[in-house]
């Protein structure tokens, strides 16, 4: 095997000094005149006659980083080939390691929240590439001023590239203290699986403890199917409830269960109040099941249940419903109803988070408190609460919030981009003198928004109002107007 | 360099075409043509005689069970097969039967073996549907890389060292790699008659410097080759799997 030093010289890459690494690979500082940032190498340890899964590590990492974009992962710089020098050169990322952060555990819920939502938002730009990860562990994320970026591919799968590592594997990849009960059973490719790793890491964050140890066996790693952790309360009674809700809805190891987005987790983290508490992890069946189980010869397979990527595709997974109740719940309101009904018809587990919009003036503006005393703020949070009724959902699949805001369609923006939002559903009205000077919501919504957007109109009163307006303008101008005042 | 690889065109002369049109495009240093030019399709003709311009051009031809059938005069076909293939002699002249018999069952070019069915016995046109067949195609060939056509399918075989290869389905139009520490089975589909479910024309192109292939899905319009399926009386089978895809 090759050694390299200081100083040595690998394909226009200057080895620098050598960091902590694992046991497939070396890790350089290195420098290159050709890019101006801070630069890793990473250099697979191949000896003849070592263990094959290294080699094929190292070229399903590089597959896959060099596939992959964004904040959240370091950036690609160059990979030298098998049959000379093999290395993976990509940006050094500054940050602190997840790890050391861990070693500090436990941590307040605020800060586990901050540290996971952070962490969530990085897998779900991750899985949005069509990436598992499949080996998040504190080591794996450096915590950067940019947000949390995810290290280290080698066990990772892309969607649309052959899984070199993992067929006939007999042995379980990933790490033992965090790995998913389904990629212990041979399964890899679910990003379910990752938000399984998650909630070992937050459950860590919060107790100070890992959840499973760090088995060393295949019987040992297979347990997690079967025994549940200590609710991370009974190890931390300042936990509140909504955080243990999170971690052991993650750490469910049936996957109708636990979530499937990481966004979803995010949203969570996010909005503690919005999340159901429920109490135990579901396997917790009493006593009399947990015997009964022990003499039945369970299928393992259909312990960890679906996977959850056909549940992923059907549909968003986080739906944003803008609705102006200013003037009640007028015809509008119902037609973004039928709406929303129709995008959240999609897909079972999706999620629903009504927004609606009180303007205020400037900004930090307090509301005024009409004559029978409640706010304004409350009436229309029961208004949105009886306008989303019809809807059936419940209660852990919609959330209901008043925005207050000086620009509706900006408060509405951020919300989606806070939350991860996979769909925005946004009314629409006729077009007016105000709209047509000022803009309307729904172009502000439409123009800026990361993902797709519904934009509902009346047809009916629409071509009433068209027709209204032709009566009085001359033919050649109106198309032209119409065309500004686009809501 | 890039490469354009064909197979199975089965004397489709619209899914030819449109195949041809998307390399032309794209441009090519290396074209194969895999096999089975004929059999099954209403146009064998056209279909020989733009291939022989396109070996005159500089591209590769190797024989497909079908090619060998018709020229020699084999059996072995399935009964729709024999039917077409009766029917494909009658409208060849000698010139296209001598150029289908002269073909080579194998070609290699800078460590690609091209075959049509497999490396192991090519002649013998053993069908590559599973790991072990594909396993027991690389341990006959010398070539890093085999490609293959001859079950309609696309797929990829990765034989990595010390394991049992693994069986790939690319994706439609999305590049695969060229694994730089395997060796790989490339079944690149059909042009002329898929199977995978997916009624457009496939072909695989290769692109030596970033190690990857892609299957390029080219739809065309199969509702005219099965019309003249249909009008010369050949089985009606033949016209309607061009339509599902199977």
């Amino acid at each position: 095997m090759q050694r390299f030093e200081s100083g040595a010289i690998i394909d226009g890459f200057e080895l620098v000094e050598r960091l902590a690494s694992g046991g497939m690979a070396s890790l350089w500082r290195a420098n290159s005149p050709q890019f101006d940032f801070p630069l890793v190498l990473k250099v697979p340890f191949l000896d003849p006659g070592g263990d094959v899964s290294v080699i094929l590590g190292f070229e399903a990492e590089e597959l896959i980083l060099r596939r992959l974009s964004g904040p959240h992962v370091p950036r690609f710089v160059a990979s030298g080939s098998l049959s000379q020098i093999p290395f993976i050169a990509m940006e050094f990322v500054a940050g602190t390691s997840l790890a050391q952060l861990i070693s500090n555990a436990p941590l307040p819920a605020d800060e586990v929240a901050r540290v996971g939502s952070e962490i969530a938002k990085a897998l779900a730009a991750l899985h949005r590439q069509k990436v598992v990860h499949l080996d998040l562990k504190p080591e794996n994320v450096v915590l950067a001023e940019r947000g949390a970026v995810l290290l280290d591919f080698g066990l990772a799968r892309h969607a649309e590239l052959p899984d070199l590592l993992g067929a006939e594997s007999s042995v379980p990849m990933g790490s033992a203290a965090y790995i998913a009960p389904e990629q212990v059973l041979g399964e890899r490719g679910d990003p379910a699986s990752d938000l399984f790793a998650l909630g070992c890491i937050l459950y860590q964050l919060t107790t100070g403890e890992e959840p499973f140890g760090r088995p060393a066996t295949f019987a040992g790693m297979k347990r997690r199917l079967y025994h549940a952790p200590r609710p991370p309360r009974d190890l931390n009674g300042t936990i509140p409830r909504w955080l243990e809700a999170i971690i052991l809805r993650c750490m469910e190891v049936d996957r109708s269960k636990r979530y499937v987005d990481a966004a979803h987790v995010l949203s969570d983290l996010r909005n503690p109040d919005q999340v159901v508490v429920t109490g135990h992890l579901s396997r917790s069946k009493g006593i009399w099941a947990t015997i009964l189980g022990l003499f039945r010869k369970t299928d393992e397979r259909s312990l960890v249940g679906m996977p959850a990527d056909p549940r992923l595709q059907a549909g968003p997974s986080i739906v944003l419903v803008a609705v102006d109740l200013a003037n009640g719940n007028d015809p509008l309101a119902q037609e973004v109803l039928g709406e929303t009904a129709r995008v959240l018809g999609s897909r079972e587990d999706s999620w629903l988070a009504c927004v609606t919009v009180l303007k205020t003036e400037i900004i930090g503006d307090t509301l005024a408190v009409d004559e029978s005393g409640r706010s304004e703020y409350l009436k229309r949070l029961v208004a949105l609460k009886d306008w989303s009724r019809p809807l059936h959902l419940p209660e852990d699949r919609i959330s209901y919030h008043v925005l207050e805001a000086v620009s509706p369609a900006d408060a509405i923006l951020n919300y989606a981009e806070h939350n991860d939002v996979g769909h925005i559903i946004v009314g629409a009205r006729a077009s007016s003198a105000i709209r047509r000077h000022l803009g309307s919501v729904s172009t502000k919504v439409v123009a800026q928004a990361l993902c797709s957007v519904s934009v509902v109109r009346l047809k009916a009163i629409e071509e009433q109002g068209r027709q209204h307006s032709e009566d009085r303008r001359p033919a050649a101008i109106s198309p032209l107007v119409r065309e500004q005042s686009i809501d | 360099m890039r490469i354009a690889i064909l197979s199975d065109i089965h004397s489709n002369r619209e899914a030819l075409d449109a195949v041809l049109e998307v390399v032309g495009e794209r441009g090519w240093d290396e074209l194969v043509l895999l096999g089975d030019l004929v059999g099954y399709g209403p146009d064998p003709v056209y279909a020989v005689e733009t291939a022989a311009d396109l070996v005159d051009r500089g591209a590769f031809c190797v024989m497909g069970n079908h090619d060998e059938a018709i020229a020699f005069n084999k059996g072995g076909l399935t009964e729709n097969a024999r039917i077409a293939a009766s029917w494909t002699r009658e409208r060849l002249t000698s010139a296209h039967v001598d150029f289908l018999a002269r073909l080579p069952v194998s070609l290699t070019s800078e460590g690609r073996q091209y075959v049509h069915a497999s490396a192991e016995r090519p002649g013998k046109w053993l069908y590559i549907r599973d790991v072990d067949s594909a396993e027991r195609c690389l341990s006959s060939s010398a070539a890093r890389f085999v490609f293959c056509g001859h079950t309609h399918i696309p797929a990829i075989y990765y034989a990595l060292p010390g394991r049992r290869p693994i069986c790939f389905q690319p994706l439609a139009n999305v590049a695969a790699p060229l694994s730089a520490v395997g060796r790989l089975v490339v079944n690149v589909g059909a042009v002329g008659q898929p199977r995978d479910g997916n009624p457009a024309a496939c072909l695989a192109l290769v692109d030596t410097q970033r190690h990857e292939v892609s299957m390029i899905r080219v739809p065309y319009d199969y509702e005219e080759t099965a019309r003249k399926i249909a009008d010369f009386g050949l089985p009606a089978w033949l016209g309607t799997r061009l339509k599902i895809g199977r």
